[in-house]
């Protein structure tokens, strides 16, 4: 089969949907590949890199004509659409629910259509997703924006000439371009926060450095496929507080809030705007939906009373040369899995529920939406994950009693200790002194040990304990009494058993210890 | 007096810090154990020293209160006591340690008990305010855990040697006979308070002597085997607590620094053993676990399930085209001795070029750190035996898992069965690999009575046999593959 690479006809989109080394991976398959001419330009890979990867260069006529699969980044045009062969394959982001007009064409000229957009969000298809791999750079790039705009430094320093604070970002929304975004303000030294409305998200955020907004509010807004749901009014409530007190502080904020299906939820109102400093940014990536700042201009970036506002929905673009190579990758994953025989024959098997899943138009028929397949969320997914949890907030639910009882315990302490100290002799609170502290050592020095020695540690702090002996030496002696007699016996015999336990503990501890041995 | 003994015994508790921090790792674990020894060793010359140069008057002469007598008797006890700890030391067979511990925790619980009552014999009974009544409520706390460490660790013995039933004993209203005779010692001990006459206090001390040990001996019947790992540290923490209250009593702070040292390692590995096995250490030391949930586990499961078995050649095949493979142990390991043979299955597959490597469940065996013990006893380098957290990301890249009389630590119902009840104890994700190997004696559920879906898996099959047979079996084949 001859597999097509078209040069992007969208304005200003300088991806191509094949690099040169995604060109090579894909001849390993048995496909032949022909490139339009220019078609990775913008992103930076000339022809002749293509021709020396095994690909023939042809015009843009031939490309769309003669080829039986058409890799793709946007959707095909009108005109585009009615260029491709019948009975072709196209595997391009198409977003059926936006382009149904597109689908239904494509699939009355019976071309299979598959959409990068709709590959299912399960872990097998995770290689294949392409919308991940897009917003991890996006995520990127909106730093990298956020800093071209922004008039100071990202991270703090105290220089001759003065101290520079340290920039504060808020990034709303923790999916992967939230993720991606953290990771690089981090990475160039910002103080960030995030908010999520899945507290599933808490570690992953917490695990990128930043900081995890929490609101009072206890509910999950884990939706299916990873993806956030809509949430009740009250919580919106308590989130737009949250904002709002956040937008006085921070210098840039960026937002990701998306729910499928759905306009982006507006997040970030004028008000919140006006409140920030002057020369603040904000990003915007959900502008594409509609935005989650009221203020956003899709496609633009201005500047609002001081606040710049970017709304760019071309963000992977920007990055063509990365993006290009992991869409690239994602196709040829994909194309992998499709074809079993590595003999560049085609299988378009609907079996699979991931192929099924991405597939919306075949054999001259829409077949979008796919039938519901339950795509578990993460938190399902792991079950201890969410007993961890459940155990954390289990306590927390009657806060108060746990406060109650902690304070009832540093009451009952306090008054034991006063109580010790009214009564007791200063000969006792001296000891007493030395057994706390001695808890607090042990304590210490304890936890370091490794799990595979707790069998000699166990039998060391036996053979210590023998240190008992020392009492049964100091209580023989004054055979003077019936009683001292009777004591002094019994005391060697205390002794007696405390020595078989040093010598026994020790003893065993040594052999132990000897059979430890490292590798070579 | 000069303080030299003292100071001698400061320097005994520094060593006894050095020693267990030196146990952290097991670079410095043999130095670890050498200062525990120069410790001790400082520590009973100082006590000797000290109690030597105690004076007592007799007739107009001032003598040494040891005197020939004294002397001889000491000596006498050390060097019967060490040729009898040096004989059990020498002669203990690695699989026997849990029990070898466990009887030492006893002797110094008995010790405790012992110098309680010779203490008490020794008091001056008239004079003395708060500081007699401190002294004797430290002398009855000190009898107290003494006597309970003692029982409780001769019935933990028991259990350990195969003398006592394993099965928790299960009495009616047990929590209240327990909490009553508790209540009693406490009585007992305030009333030792109020009594002047030495051999009426002595009466009550031995009642409360034999409280104890009723007390230790009900508390360690109810918990059954397989928990024996939490009251063997539990144990080893009271026998700590038991040498800090004695030496509350007799004013000596080597005494109270290493009890508490004892008593709270103790305590943090119950904490530890505990937290394996998600359960709290107080659903634990009340006991009971696996008799009652027993019950309805084999109530659902009603419907026969199939699994699989294997034969030798067949797990031999196996393990040779593995590219890695992972052996987990479990106490039917140690029960069999299997472990010399395994190290050899271990080298075999070495040389063949497949990666082996060890994954150490933290409550398998009978004891912290039981398995690590015995691989080592059989001279298994300790760098390829990896603890869960780092290994269990690791089992969807491992071709082969071979079980050795483990059942519950590899239970997948601990992740995705909430009606387990061992539902969220962290367990060994072995389903995760190519294949796993059961070596089993039959399909007898584990301790906790619950059943084990792993058995059942596509990828488990099981090797029925006597663990010992099994592995020697195997052991047979990959050595005659490999000539």
């Amino acid at each position: 089969m001859i597999i097509g690479i078209p040069k992007e006809s969208g304005a200003g989109e300088c991806r191509v949907a094949a690099t040169p080394d995604s060109v090579k991976k894909l001849l390993k398959l048995g496909y032949t590949v022909q490139v339009e001419q220019g078609c990775g330009e913008r992103a930076c890979f000339r022809d002749e890199l293509y021709t020396t990867a095994g690909a023939t260069v042809v015009s843009g006529q031939q490309v769309w004509s003669q080829s039986d699969l058409v890799l793709k980044v946007l959707p095909p045009t009108e005109s585009e659409a009615t260029r491709l062969k019948s009975g072709a394959t196209l595997i391009s982001f198409i977003w059926p629910a936006v382009n149904k007009a597109l689908v239904e064409q494509l699939a009355a000229r019976n071309v299979c259509v598959l959409a990068m957009d709709c590959v299912p969000r399960v872990s097998r298809a995770q290689k294949l997703d392409a919308l991940s791999s897009m917003a991890n750079i996006a995520g990127y790039r909106a730093i990298v924006e956020a800093a071209g705009a922004f008039g100071s430094f990202f991270t703090g320093q105290i220089t001759a000439a003065g101290k520079v604070p340290p920039a504060k970002v808020m990034v709303i929304g923790a999916g992967v371009a939230g993720l991606s975004a953290i990771g690089t303000a981090r990475g160039l030294g910002a103080i960030v926060r995030a908010f999520d409305t899945r507290p599933a998200v808490k570690e992953q955020v917490q695990s990128m450095g930043a900081e995890f907004l929490e609101l009072d509010f206890k509910e999950d807004g884990e939706g299916s496929g990873g993806y956030a749901k809509v949430m009740s009014p009250e919580v919106i409530k308590a989130e737009m507080e949250l904002f709002a007190q956040q937008a006085k502080e921070v210098d840039i904020i960026v937002t990701t809030a998306l729910i499928p299906g759905k306009p982006a939820p507006k997040l970030i109102t004028t008000e919140m705007v006006k409140s920030m400093r002057s020369g603040s940014v904000i990003v915007d990536l959900a502008s594409e939906q509609g935005g989650n700042c009221e203020l956003t201009r899709p496609g633009e970036k201005y500047c609002h009373e001081g606040v710049t506002i970017i709304g760019y929905t071309d963000l992977p673009s920007r990055l063509p040369t990365q993006s290009s190579a992991l869409y690239s990758n994602n196709l040829v994953n994909l194309l992998t899995d499709m074809t079993p025989g590595k003999d560049g024959q085609l299988v378009v098997n609907m079996e699979d529920q991931v192929i099924r899943g991405t597939t919306v138009a075949h054999q001259a028929a829409v077949t979008w939406p796919p039938p519901q397949i339950v795509t578990p969320s993460p938190a399902a997914a792991t079950p201890a994950a969410v007993k961890v949890e459940a155990k954390h907030q289990a306590p927390a639910q009657p806060a108060w009693i746990g406060h109650l009882v902690k304070g009832a315990g540093i009451a009952l302490g306090l008054g034991l200790l006063t109580l010790i100290g009214l009564y007791a002799p200063a000969d006792f609170v001296g000891h007493l002194t030395v057994f706390i502290l001695s808890c607090f050592i042990g304590w210490q020095v304890i936890w370091n040990v490794t799990p595979a020695l707790h069998t000699p540690l166990m039998s060391v702090t036996n053979a210590i304990s023998g240190i008992i002996v020392v009492g049964g030496i100091m209580q023989v002696g004054s055979f003077s009494s019936l009683g001292g007699v009777f004591g002094s016996l019994l005391a060697a015999l205390a002794v007696l058993i405390a020595t078989i336990n040093i010598v026994g503990g020790f003893w065993v501890t040594q052999r132990m210890l000897g059979m430890f041995r490292k590798q070579g | 007096m000069n303080s030299l003994p003292l100071i001698a015994w400061l320097v005994a508790g520094i060593c006894f810090i050095f020693s267990l921090s030196g146990l952290s790792r097991h670079e410095t674990s043999r130095r670890g154990n050498w200062l525990g020894i120069i410790g001790m060793t400082l520590a009973v010359i100082a006590a000797f020293v000290f109690q030597g140069a105690k004076e007592t008057v007799v007739g107009d002469e001032p003598v040494s209160v040891l005197g020939t007598g004294g002397y001889s008797l000491l000596v006498i006890a050390l060097v019967a006591g060490g040729v009898i700890g040096g004989l059990l030391a020498k002669r203990v067979e690695m699989t026997a340690m849990p029990q070898l511990v466990a009887i030492l925790h006893s002797f110094v619980g008995l010790a405790a008990v012992l110098v309680g009552l010779s203490n008490y014999l020794q008091l001056d009974l008239q004079h003395g305010g708060a500081e007699l009544v401190i002294h004797l409520i430290e002398i009855g706390l000190g009898v107290l855990i003494g006597g309970l460490t003692f029982t409780g660790s001769i019935v933990a013995w028991g259990k350990l040697e195969g003398r006592f039933d394993s099965k928790p004993l299960l009495l009616p209203f047990r929590h209240f006979i327990l909490g009553g005779l508790v209540a009693l010692s406490l009585l007992l001990v305030f009333a030792l308070c109020s009594v002047t006459a030495t051999w009426l206090g002595m009466l009550l001390l031995i009642l409360l002597t034999a409280l104890s040990f009723a007390i230790g001996a009900l508390l360690v019947l109810a918990i059954g085997g397989a928990d024996m790992p939490v009251v063997v540290s539990m144990l080893n923490s009271y026998s700590g607590w038991a040498a800090a209250a004695t030496g509350f009593m007799l004013k000596n702070d080597l005494l109270i620094l290493t009890g508490a040292l004892v008593g709270s390692s103790g305590a943090i590995l119950s904490y530890i053993m505990c937290h394996a096995m998600n359960r709290s250490f107080v659903s634990v030391i009340l006991g009971g676990f696996g008799g009652e949930s027993s019950a309805p586990a084999a109530a659902g499961g009603g419907e026969p399930k199939t699994y699989h078995t294997t034969s030798t050649a067949e797990t031999a095949d196996w393990l040779l085209n593995s590219g890695s493979v992972v052996i987990v142990p479990g106490y039917g390991m140690a029960v069999a001795q299997a472990q010399h043979p395994i190290r050899e299955i271990c080298e075999l597959l070495k040389k063949q070029g497949v990666e082996t490597r060890f994954a150490i469940h933290p409550v398998a065996g009978r004891l912290p750190g039981h398995m690590n013990v015995l691989l080592a006893e059989a001279n298994v380098p300790y760098d390829i035996v990896l603890e869960m957290e780092e290994i269990n990301h690791d089992f969807p890249s491992t071709g082969t898992v071979l079980i050795i009389g483990a059942n519950d630590i590899v239970n997948p119902g601990a992740q995705d069965d909430p009606s387990s009840p061992i539902y969220g104890m962290p367990v060994l994700e072995v389903w995760k690999a190519e294949h796993v190997v059961v070596l089993k004696r039959s399909m007898a559920t584990g301790y906790s009575g619950v059943d084990n879906p792993l058995f059942y898996k596509d990828n488990t099959a099981m090797l029925f046999g006597d663990a010992k047979a099994s592995v020697d079996a195997l052991l047979q084949e990959l050595r005659s593959r490999a000539s």
